[in-house]
Formats: structure tokens, sequence, C-alpha cells
């Protein structure tokens, strides 16, 4: 970059560089200057997801050791199959994130609007399915505090079990929501052409973002959904 | 990471290809019985291993400066922490009296034995203190 040599930049050639790029802010030298402070900080956010939902596997881990039973019970209540099909999806919209990512990098705007909109549409069939899933919870009574009945073990200790599948998987969810939220604006900034080879960080940004999510699924996945098949 | 160094789609697809292998796989070796606790482990490790795939090339970390590794690092790091003190303090000590584990109702009675000694002395007291104390160092040896 030209202003990188020079010691100082006059307020003319900075107003000129700032409307070359539209998205480079003025304490910043240039747009990879910016990108990669703006890396930093994500992946900061990112360290304290990674405590917020630690600290409910970890609770997970500990009552999963003391009812290992009847939480193995528990979990065979839940459809191996949907649960599968939800992980391919959501394994599927990550690679669609990631293309929009690569289009954003190469330039190509309506490439990267379709891999936005297939992103969306992907993780709405996540929703979906994860709420039909809730929805046979309720009808099997298996909602802690709705009429819960559980005859294979405790029910108290059941409870337990459903209490964690729904508060992580709640939290897994809203994230999803979030994220959607993030795309559907990513979405209508791409339709303005805000975006560039040169500025793209808030496309990679929520790329990682959704891609976090994903992380957090394909551990919900196996620790809910597979553990109880053997005992 | 540098805006130059774009990663071919190439790639991208091989690694979901390997994700959803690794999927197909998880759920199929839920039904095969490992025995014992083998199964939470294959299914933790494959985990693992795409949880890192996702890592490394969905989220760019493998060609990003090294400060991208310190704060990746970092995280996880904290999380170790969080799992390694807190399955260390679960599983190697019985809180409140209540077992999270089925080897401990044998730790769990010697405290309740030290505590039916103190009431029992104190029925059978004399009123002088140092009778008492001697009761005590009886039950106690034996």
């Amino acid at each position: 970059m030209r202003a990188r040599n020079l010691s100082r930049i006059t307020c003319r050639e900075k107003w000129n560089m700032s409307k070359s790029h539209p998205g480079l802010l003025h304490h910043f030298d240039d747009p990879e200057q910016q990108l990669d402070a703006s890396q930093s900080g994500m992946w900061i956010f990112l360290a304290t997801e990674v405590m917020f939902f630690g600290g409910m596997f970890i609770g997970y881990t500990v009552y999963r050791e003391g009812y290992f039973e009847v939480f193995a019970h528990a979990s065979n209540h839940l459809n191996v199959w949907l649960g599968s099909i939800n992980t391919a999806v959501l394994i599927c919209s990550s690679l669609s994130m990631a293309l929009a990512v690569h289009s954003a990098q190469s330039g190509h705007r309506r490439q990267l609007l379709v891999f936005l909109v297939l992103t969306m549409l992907l993780g709405t069939v996540f929703l979906g399915i994860k709420f039909t899933e809730y929805y046979h919870k309720y009808e099997e009574h298996l909602i802690p505090g709705l009429d819960f009945a559980f005859k294979e073990g405790n029910p108290g200790h059941a409870a337990i079990f459903f209490s964690f599948y729904f508060a992580m998987t709640g939290v897994h969810a809203l994230h999803m929501v979030i994220g959607l939220g993030l795309l559907a604006y990513l979405a209508v900034k791409t339709t303005r052409g805000r975006f560039s080879p040169l500025y793209y960080t808030p496309v990679e940004m929520v790329g990682l973002y959704w891609h976090f999510v994903d992380i957090v699924w394909i551990f919900l996945f196996p620790l809910l959904y597979l553990v109880g098949r053997h005992l | 990471m540098n805006s130059d160094a774009i990663i071919p789609v190439r790639t991208y697809v091989l690694v979901f290809l390997g994700l959803i292998m690794l999927t197909i796989t998880t759920t199929a070796v839920a039904f095969v019985d490992l025995g014992g606790q083998w199964n939470t482990a294959a299914a933790l490790a494959i985990a693992v291993i795409k949880a890192l795939l996702v890592i490394l090339f969905f989220m760019h970390v493998l060609y990003s400066r090294p400060l991208t590794w310190v704060f990746v690092s970092a995280g996880f790091f904290w999380l170790l922490i969080l799992f390694t003190l807190t399955l260390a303090d679960y599983f190697m000590r019985n809180i409140g009296g209540a077992p999270l584990r089925s080897a401990a109702p044998a730790a769990q009675a010697a405290p309740r034995q030290t505590r039916e000694i103190t009431p029992r002395a104190l029925s059978t007291s004399e009123p002088r203190a140092t009778q008492r104390t001697a009761t005590v160092r009886e039950k106690r040896s034996e």
C-alpha cells in the first residue's frame, strides 16, 4: 500500500483512500490491517463462546457420569436419523458459507448472493427439523415441566437429561436464528454492492460465526443422540 | 488471512466430503458395540477430527497469522482447564454425601461413623468432661 511508505499521510490522501474503499475506517491504514484486527476480535469473541458452551458440556458430562444408565435410556428417545440428517444439513450450510466467503474474496457478487441465500435456506431446514423433533418430544411428554413422564428409569434423572438437551440445542438454535439474521443483513448489503475483494470483512466474520455454530453441533450430535445406543 | 491467499474450491469440497463421511461413520459406529466406554471415546474422537477440519480449512486458521493461532488455542486451552479441573474434582471426591459414581458408597460410610460417635458419647455422658473424652477415645479405638 502506498500509504505505508509515507511517514505522514495528508488529510486529503486519507479522504481519497476512504473514498476508494468505502468500508475502510479512518483508524486503519489499509483494508488488510482492518481485516486482521476484525479477525482477532472475532476469535476473542468465539473464545468466549467456547467457554459459554463449555460450561453446559461439562455439566452434561458430570451428570451423565452420575446417572449413566438413565441418560442412555433417555438418549434413545431422540431420533438418530433426524439428528444425522440435521448434521449433514449443517455441514452443507457450512460448505455453502465457505464458498460464499470464497466468492466475496474473488469478487463474484452474484455467486456470493446465491451462496448466502443457500446458506440461509439450509439453516432454515435445520431449524425446521429441530422444531419437528421438539414437537415429537412434546407429544411424548418428554419436556421437563410439561407433564413429564418417563418409565425406563428415575424420571427425575431423565428430566435432567432432557433439561440439558433442551438447554443445549435451544441455545444452539438461538445462535442459528441470530446467524440467519446476520446472513440476511449480508445479502442486503451484497445486493447494494458493498463487498469487493478489497473489503469483505463482514462476510468473513459471519462465516467464522456460522462455522463455530456448526462445530457446536458436531459435538452436540454424538453426545446427545449417539451415546445411548450401547450401555 | 492474507487477502492474496484464496483457498481453492477443491479444498473446500474435499473437506466437505470428509465431514460427510465422518458423520456417516460416527452414526454407524454408534450402532456397533465396542464395549465399555469405547463407543463414547470413538464418537468424541470423530467429533474432534471434524471440528479440526472445520477450524483449519473452513475457518482458514491453517492459513492465518500466528496471532490468530494464539487466540484460537487460548480459547480451547481454557476449555481444557475447565474440563480437567472440574472432572478431577467431581470424580475424585464425594461432595455433600451424594455419590455421583457407583464406587462412592464405600467412601461415604467413613464420615457417617465418626458422626455417630459424638451423640452416643453425649447421651451416655457423665457430667465430668474427662470421662466423656475417655468414652470417645474408647469408641474410636474400636
